[in-house]
């Protein structure tokens, strides 16, 4: 169990995460106008989400669909009866006064996900429910000294807000279900889950206690906007708590804000006093009814995800889960991996891909799967020549360094710089016999018992061909002469 | 159910209704009556019926997923107090 140690002994963190997740769609939840990030100013608002007297809302068929997907991947139940209402408050980028959302009738309820954690452990998490809702506007206010500026573009976009049972015990945990729900959506293409553009953005729910005991009072920390800042926040917070318990005080259930620049988090008690909902039925808007035999048509219309896909490559290529979970992760990379795979040894490709390719590519600014400059024909070109003899495996990173530099291929490369490994018998022979003749004392050593010294004469045969020659030709032939 | 005062003025301020102190008596009132006549739908027995939720006999509609709007912030802003850049200007509502 993870605990956090405190001056009076040990505290266990609880951390449950809503994740507001936009849904991808070209339209928005309830009206025709487009949902493109980063559009001129209230360019892509329509009366309806502008809040209009007398405008209607109409369902986009794709949210609906988006969202029913989304619980089938999350294994979830999948209601075909769910509700609209309207939660009420007040705040300049909301026109309409309310959110439309859904309260007590989601349209998805329970399901699971499971967490992929260091050194391959895996760990499962409870989802409390999915329910769609509509986005509110963006508000601007640092362009004029007392006036705010109000965008509505988001005003009416479609969210999925997830809610996790509170099953985390530590930052590390709710990074690792960040990762994987993001994983999930991205292979489902529900939501690109680009955090910086807002796309996915996570409410922290968080209490302590000692280990065993029941649930504490929490405090719910708002829109954080990365998986970094999502565990800083929580080990603050975690932090935090613990100095009020450890004095007798008491935690207020209150909502927080987490300053990121400063590595501080405030209360944002003027909210709290107004948070009065009053949830009912939209009456603009009848119940959403969807039929099962629908559902299960999206089921079986979804792709390969990221757990059968882990297990697909543990299986059939008998690569170890940590590989496995690292290829998987993103769907272009396990697409990418595959590719290369095919027809080579898998464990030696799946080496190159995660080793010397995703360290280029991490390393070279702009780069991704799509433009990089050597693409998987040319990495499975390079293993081939590793596979067939004619380059050793540390000469290989060398090549690939050069194609990665030129874009040109590992066979032009290894022509052009004179790299093709000495594998001809006869050459090799030649050399060792020399080595052999020159240095009688090591000879001697070696048949005298100190066998360790092989490695010192593969290394002169190495020197003498500039690192050429065949590491396990000259390793036989060594052994042949002098045993 | 009766309403008093203090629930008046907190559904007031929730509302964003401003209403004088002298009148909040008066609608204590009023409200209690307004509520006191729902409440006799209670004196029907509905055990066992399932919640009606329209009158309509139609299910909800809903439309393909497609740009058809938009494009119209002149007609958006028209009736905003103050514009500036594109944008809605409001009286700064920073947290």
């Amino acid at each position: 169990m993870t605990t956090i140690e405190g001056k009076t002994g040990p505290w266990e963190m609880v951390i449950g995460l809503e994740v507001h997740a936009q849904v991808i769609a070209d339209s928005k939840l309830f009206s025709g106008a487009a949902t493109t990030f980063g559009a001129e100013p209230n360019s892509q608002v329509s009366l309806v989400d502008a809040a209009m007297p007398g405008m209607l809302p109409v369902i986009n068929e794709m949210a609906v669909e988006q969202a029913v997907k989304t619980g089938l991947g999350l294994n979830a139940k999948i209601n075909l009866f769910s509700e609209f209402e309207r939660k009420n408050y007040f705040y300049a980028d909301l026109p309409q006064g309310y959110q439309i959302s859904q309260f007590l009738h989601p349209i998805v309820g329970e399901g699971t996900i499971i967490l992929d954690l260091e050194d391959g452990k895996t760990r499962e998490v409870g989802i409390e429910r999915l329910h769609l809702e509509q986005d509110a506007g963006k508000s601007l206010h640092d362009q004029h000294p007392t006036q705010s500026y109000i965008d509505l573009n988001r005003s009416g976009v479609t969210l999925m807000e997830i809610v996790s049972k509170p099953d985390m015990r530590s930052a590390e945990e709710a990074g690792a279900y960040l990762r994987k729900l993001r994983s999930i959506l991205r292979y489902l293409g529900t939501c690109d889950g680009n955090m910086d553009e807002g796309s996915m953005r996570a409410d922290v729910n968080l209490s302590m206690r000692r280990p065993g005991d029941p649930l504490g009072t929490r405090t719910e920390t708002k829109n954080v906007n990365s998986i970094r800042f999502v565990q800083q926040s929580i080990e603050l917070e975690a932090r935090r708590q613990v100095e009020i318990l450890e004095e007798g005080g008491t935690i207020a259930q209150e909502t927080r804000l987490f300053d990121a620049s400063k590595g501080t988090s405030r209360s944002m008690r003027s909210k709290e006093e107004a948070h009065d909902y009053r949830y009912f039925p939209d009456p603009d808007l009848l119940p959403l009814k969807i039929k099962a035999d629908w559902v299960e048509s999206l089921k079986s219309e979804l792709p390969e995800l990221p757990d059968a896909k882990k297990q697909r490559f543990m299986d059939d290529f008998g690569l170890p889960v940590y590989d496995a979970g690292v290829l998987v992760a993103d769907q272009e990379t396990a697409a990418f991996y595959e590719t290369v795979a095919e027809g080579r040894d898998p464990k030696l490709v799946a080496n190159w891909v995660i080793g010397d390719y995703f360290g280029a590519l991490n390393r070279t600014s702009g780069a991704n799967l799509g433009n990089a400059p050597v693409d998987a024909a040319k990495l499975g070109g390079l293993i081939d020549l590793i596979a067939d003899g004619t380059i050793s495996g540390r000469t290989a990173k060398e090549v690939f360094e050069a194609m990665w530099d030129s874009g040109k291929d590992a066979s032009t490369i290894v022509e052009e710089k004179g790299l093709k490994q000495i594998s001809d018998t006869g050459a090799l022979e030649g050399i060792v016999d020399q080595l052999i003749a020159d240095n009688p004392g090591q000879v001697e050593q070696y048949k005298g018992g100190n066998v360790k010294l092989i490695g010192w004469f593969v290394g002169q045969v190495m020197k003498a061909t500039q690192g050429k020659a065949n590491p396990g030709m000259v390793n036989q032939l060594l052994k042949k002469k002098l045993d | 159910m009766a309403v008093d005062k203090d629930t008046v003025a907190r559904i007031a301020k929730l509302a964003r209704i401003r209403i004088p102190e002298e009148q909040q008596e008066a609608l204590t009132g009023e409200l209690t009556e307004i509520l006191n006549w729902v409440e006799q739908l209670s004196e029907l027995d509905t055990d066992g019926v399932e919640p009606m939720t329209s009158v309509v006999a139609m299910s909800l509609p809903k439309r393909e997923d497609a740009v058809t709007d938009g494009n119209c912030a002149d007609k958006v802003l028209k009736n905003a107090p103050e514009g500036a850049h594109g944008f809605f200007a409001v009286p700064k509502v920073v947290e």
